[in-house]
């Protein structure tokens, strides 16, 4: 067990508020490549343990723009071009009544768009991961809250990191190997 | 921030003392631990028997063709559409509680948002059965997707009953993967207390490796942020496109403007009437009263007023229009629809969804829950004779009177509605036991910001959620 290489020290708390002010310490300290999980989403943690913002919304602007464009496009091909037939002398490119397709494919796509950015940026699925490891991890879907620093931050020294976890006084402290 | 609360004025959104432990315990004990009750194996062994009968029902109809039901011409939409738009109405209900007030910022949905959701993904489910039966030949429905065909024929795109299908797909689609991708924190959590292995393998599939990290939570709320947006325009969209079914229609009482608000509005009316009929019984026999309190009954309640109030307008607004018009086809079908052979349906929708509903406006009703949950049951009533209303009234009698005919329901009529409702019931009642029947993530983040501002105190609109980012706490 122990020959697997350390991928981090986990500081387990009770509150939300402490493992906000431990990660503000964290950050204060120098330490860069942190995690933190929690039960519930906490506001503001994200931009302490360095995250860089979201392309969800970017994602689901260009699904939605794909979804309509695609499908008004394959209306004006299919009814104005492949095909035209003249229904009661309407044109065949009858614009306004080719927007409803159009309007519901662009919340479908721009809603597939943004699952499809949650999902792969943030790594899932993953049904394994070395944190499921560390016995008490399964309370971080219920009430604990962990901070995680990982052993590629530059700062990271197993002792002197352990150390400085320990002095935010939280429940316990973990090592999580891979 | 608080100044404008008064202290004490409402009972709290959440039960005072609730905190996360507390939640994630009581939650997933449903779905985990608690025993399944003679009550539940009765009601899904009801709804399984009424879902054997639309099986039985579906495949009668495949075999023999739609003639098994009562309509023809005149009468050729009859049941089979008055189901369809009921169910799907039914389903708007729960996306306006996950969208509109999401993004209202009303913290008290929290805890009822997701049942609301499996009710819409249910009822949307049951309700697209019934428009693709009445096509006659049902295993042609493919036709109306574009694709290219060896036939070389392209869909109808200015029909509404095209416009009806891309809705149709549309709202199906989002509703789950919200729903579905909604739930995953709370699967998580269930994987993660789960008593088995096997159980813990199941729900962990199904939450994909969830582990709340603060990236993926980041990249979780803006998504809901965004399809709560976007869930608004669809509801109303859905909805109108379901309306204009009937007012791209010539036939009089069908051609009218008024009918994709109005429709909306009554599928806001049907939808919240049914979270509520689901959600009394949930409470009681579940013991959720810590977390579905007096307030969400109420609150529930004078919504279903306020959208009831809007359909009774409608109600007026299509008589006067009619004969404000004085179109000789318009203020005939009105006529027939007040007196005419049908006016127990008219007069069946007045008491149940004008009428009964006034009682909301007294307080000691809207805070009584057996009340409400009969007002409820009384308004699907009242909305179900309303499509059928609809329906039929403007169809049975039309301009020629050599082409007037009545209708009437037929077994099978009667089997596939009683059917709809079985399944309906029947994928709701697995899910209250299979699936975390309550929003657990939301829960905790809701006591979390209660516990803050003191419980119970300063839960209106601005004080649960609306705290300074917690930079600046502590």
């Amino acid at each position: 067990m122990n020959e697997r290489r350390v991928l981090g020290l986990l500081a387990e708390f009770a509150q939300a508020d402490q493992l906000l002010d431990g990660a503000r310490h964290a950050r204060d300290e120098g330490y860069t490549v942190m995690e933190a999980y929690s039960p519930m989403p906490v506001e503001g943690l994200a931009e302490i343990v360095h995250a860089r913002g979201t392309r969800v919304p970017l994602w689901m602007l260009l699904g939605a723009i794909g979804g309509g464009a695609f499908t008004y496009w394959l209306e004006w091909y299919s009814a104005a071009v492949d095909y035209p037939i003249n229904v009661g002398g309407r044109p065949p490119f009858s614009w306004p009544a080719f927007i409803p397709p159009a309007l519901e494919m662009t919340i479908l796509w721009a809603v597939l768009a943004g699952v499809a950015a949650l999902l792969i940026g943030s790594r899932l699925p993953r049904l394994h991961h070395p944190l499921f490891d560390v016995r008490t991890f399964e309370r971080a879907s219920s009430d604990r809250f962990f901070l995680l620093v990982r052993a590629e931050d530059p700062r990271f020294d197993l002792q002197r990191t352990h150390a400085f976890l320990a002095a935010l006084s939280p429940l316990a402290i973990n090592e999580v190997r891979e | 921030m608080s100044a404008a609360i008064r202290p004490g004025s409402l009972p709290p959104v959440i039960a005072p003392g609730e905190d996360a432990t507390s939640i994630s315990t009581n939650i997933s004990y449903i779905t985990l631990q608690r025993p399944f009750g003679w009550l539940w194996l009765s009601g899904l062994s009801l709804a399984f028997l009424l879902s054997g009968l639309l099986t039985v029902g579906i495949c009668w109809l495949l075999y023999a063709g739609v003639g098994i039901w009562g309509l023809n011409i005149p009468v050729a939409w009859s049941f089979a559409i008055a189901n369809y738009v009921w169910w799907i109405a039914i389903g708007m209900g729960g996306t306006f509680i996950s969208g509109a007030m999401y993004i209202a910022r009303q913290k008290w949905r929290n805890s009822i948002n997701r049942f609301a959701e499996a009710m819409t993904v249910f009822a949307v489910s049951v309700s697209g059965i019934f428009p693709i039966l009445h096509l006659g030949r049902p295993w042609f429905f493919y036709w109306l997707f574009p694709y290219p065909d060896v036939m070389n024929l392209w869909p109808q795109w200015r029909s509404s009953l095209e416009w009806d299908f891309w809705a149709i797909l549309a709202y199906l689609v989002v509703s789950i993967v919200w729903w579905y991708v909604g739930m995953l924190p709370d699967l998580a959590t269930l994987r993660d207390r789960a008593p088995t292995i096997a159980r813990a393998r199941f729900y962990g599939l199904l939450a994909l490796g969830w582990r709340g990290e603060a990236r993926h939570w980041m990249r979780f709320e803006k998504l809901n942020l965004i399809t709560a947006a976007l869930a608004v325009v669809l509801v109303f969209s859905v909805h109108s496109m379901v309306a204009l079914d009937f007012s791209e229609g010539l036939v009089p009482g069908w051609h009218e403007t008024i009918f994709p608000p109005f429709f909306v509005a009554g599928a806001l009316f049907s939808g919240f009437a049914m979270v509520l009929t689901l959600a009394i019984p949930l409470r009681k026999w579940f013991h959720l009263h810590a977390y579905l309190t007096e307030r969400h009954i109420e609150n529930i309640a004078k919504l279903m007023l306020a959208a009831g109030l809007f359909v009774d307008y409608s109600y007026f607004s299509e008589i006067y229009t009619a004969f404000f018009s004085m179109d000789r086809y318009d203020v005939a079908m009105t006529w027939h629809r007040i007196f005419g052979a049908y006016a127990w349906v008219f007069w069946g929708t007045i008491l149940f969804n004008v009428a009964q509903i006034q009682l909301l406006w007294i307080k000691r009703v809207r805070r009584s829950a057996t009340a409400v949950f009969v007002i409820a049951v009384g308004v699907l009533v009242g909305m179900w004779l309303e499509r059928f209303m609809l329906i039929v009234s403007s169809l049975y009698e039309d301009f020629v009177p050599s082409a007037w005919g009545m209708f009437w329901p037929t077994f099978w009529d009667l089997a596939f509605l009683a059917g709809s409702v079985g399944l309906f019931y029947f994928m709701f009642l697995l899910f209250v036991r299979l699936l975390p029947v309550l929003s657990m993530f939301e829960l905790r983040k809701l006591a979390q910001s209660a516990g803050r501002v003191e419980v119970g105190r300063v839960l209106t609109r601005r004080g649960a959620g609306l705290d300074p980012p917690d930079g600046t706490t502590s």
